[in-house]
């Protein structure tokens, strides 16, 4: 694999994932403006179509907070991690300095900005080889304000009658979706994994945002689950930005992980309406496309 | 529901004169600010932007710029390319005290804010203007130029004071001087439709 063509599709894939929404989330979106019945949330839903439409056309970031970006690498047997994390790091630092991206990694303790995008655990990356010959790298994008409303519990807890099954699931994904309010840029996609560690149910949780918008998880119980949660966060009124409003999430994936006999976390990433994702399929010849998260 | 077309800066009483659920569009020159610089506004009291933040607002803003060679357009050489609200809450412990000693005519910002801000707007004659979220590059064609900027060094790109001259800028009021407040409203709705669903 030359690194110079990982790179070369990094960038692109970064470019294009800052620019231009997938094509799920916007017509999603779209069906939201159509049936909403309230007045000051159409007039947002009007101008999150408006500001689409001009980010793609001017190739102009679609919202100035292009997050903590978080790549998920496939690779075949033998490829050097060093070189995946030393692509993705020039790459970032590259298209930040093109003004397509901002500057969003800050040291916690001197409160001091790398200025590139990279810095100790920026960005996250995951790793996991696969039987293909060629490389795929999926990334997401999403803003700081989402990603602070996201949440773990743990199962049972009794503030809200939630004990250890997917009864008490539901009832936990709805606190947090109420919780959440407007904060994280509504309507939202919320992923939510159910068992797990504390660390890996909240990178799985992420992960299930990477879910194009309308499809099912395969296990019917889940698939039930995430139905029945997309039904009722609609009926809670929040609405676009927390205007009050006929939707307020756009779709709920659930994923699950084995959990440890003592433990049942329920855990819930929030992705904001301005979930941008894209994926970099590149060959060993060296040729690459930009590609949608499938 | 009222639309007003606002030059800035404000009086305190074409401020008072806002109600919840006006739509407003602000020419003139308003400040971005956001974590670092509430901290720093409240703990450092600093006395080079009041003059600046008198009867405007403070855009909860960390927007993306490109470097540009410096012309009319551009006077200090810095361009906006994308310019939407970060979430305004985080701000809810500095925000009165900001309102009131820098006399701002309010804030924008996206998602909205509790009591002791709603509290401050009474006080002072200020509102809480909401911006669409994630709306970046519609809200930056609102934005002509960026006349200045303050503590750009200290804090980053993200978190500086960015003075900014915009045209028709496009905002709702959530929040008035009467105490009247759209989110208060849909987070009472909204906890009680919760607890329907989970009792």
């Amino acid at each position: 694999m030359k690194p110079e063509r990982l790179q070369e599709g990094l960038r692109e894939l970064i470019r294009q994932a800052s620019v231009s929404l997938p094509p799920d989330v916007e017509i999603a979106l779209t069906q939201a403006r159509a049936r909403e019945g309230r007045e000051g949330a159409r007039g947002v839903l009007d101008t999150i179509c408006e500001n689409i439409s001009e980010a793609r056309r001017l190739a102009s970031p679609i919202c100035q907070d292009t997050g903590f970006p978080t790549f998920w690498f496939r690779f075949p047997a033998g490829t050097s991690l060093r070189m995946l994390r030393s692509a993705a790091e020039e790459a970032l630092a590259a298209v930040t300095a093109e003004g397509l991206l901002r500057p969003n990694a800050v040291d916690p303790v001197s409160g001091s900005n790398s200025g590139s995008n990279v810095g100790a655990g920026a960005p996250a990356l995951y790793f996991e080889e696969h039987d293909g010959d060629g490389l795929e790298a999926d990334l997401l994008l999403k803003g700081g304000g989402s990603e602070n409303v996201g949440s773990q519990c743990r199962l049972p807890d009794a503030s809200i009658r939630a004990g250890r099954d997917l009864e008490g699931v539901r009832r936990a994904v709805l606190r947090a979706i109420h919780e959440a309010q407007g904060f994280g840029c509504a309507p939202g996609i919320i992923g939510v994994a159910i068992g797990g560690d504390r660390a890996g149910s909240m990178a799985l949780a992420k992960r299930q945002l990477l879910r194009p918008v309308g499809r099912r998880a395969e296990d019917p119980a889940l698939a039930a689950l995430e139905d029945t949660l997309l039904e009722q966060a609609n009926t809670l009124g929040i609405g676009a930005m927390g205007f009050g409003g006929d939707t307020t999430v756009l779709g709920v994936h659930v994923g699950k992980g084995h959990r440890h006999p003592a433990s049942f976390f329920v855990s819930v990433a929030y992705g904001c309406w301005a979930l941008r994702r894209k994926r970099l399929a590149l060959s060993p010849d060296g040729s690459f496309r930009i590609q949608e998260v499938a | 529901m009222a639309t007003h077309e606002l030059q800035l800066p404000l009086s305190e009483d074409q401020v008072r004169a806002l109600r919840s659920g006006d739509q407003v569009f602000l020419s003139g020159t308003l400040v971005s600010g956001r974590d670092v610089a509430h901290k720093y506004l409240v703990e450092q009291r600093p006395d080079d932007l009041r003059e600046l933040l008198r009867g405007t607002f403070i855009y909860h803003l960390g927007p993306i710029l490109r470097r540009v060679p410096v012309t009319a357009e551009a006077p200090i050489g810095w361009q906006v390319v994308a310019a939407g609200p970060t979430t305004s809450v985080r701000e809810e412990p500095y925000q009165a005290d900001v309102i009131r000693e820098y006399r701002l005519a309010g804030a924008i910002g996206k998602g909205g804010m509790g009591p002791k801000t709603l509290k401050a707007l009474q006080e002072c004659g200020a509102v809480y203007l909401h911006a669409p979220g994630g709306c970046a590059t519609v809200l930056a064609r609102a934005i002509r130029r960026v006349l200045e900027v303050y503590r750009l060094e200290e804090f980053g790109s993200p978190e500086a004071f960015w003075v900014l001259e915009v045209e028709r800028f496009p905002a709702v009021v959530t929040m008035d001087s009467a105490g009247g407040s759209l989110h208060r409203l849909v987070l009472e709705e909204s906890e009680g439709r919760l607890k329907a669903l989970i009792p």
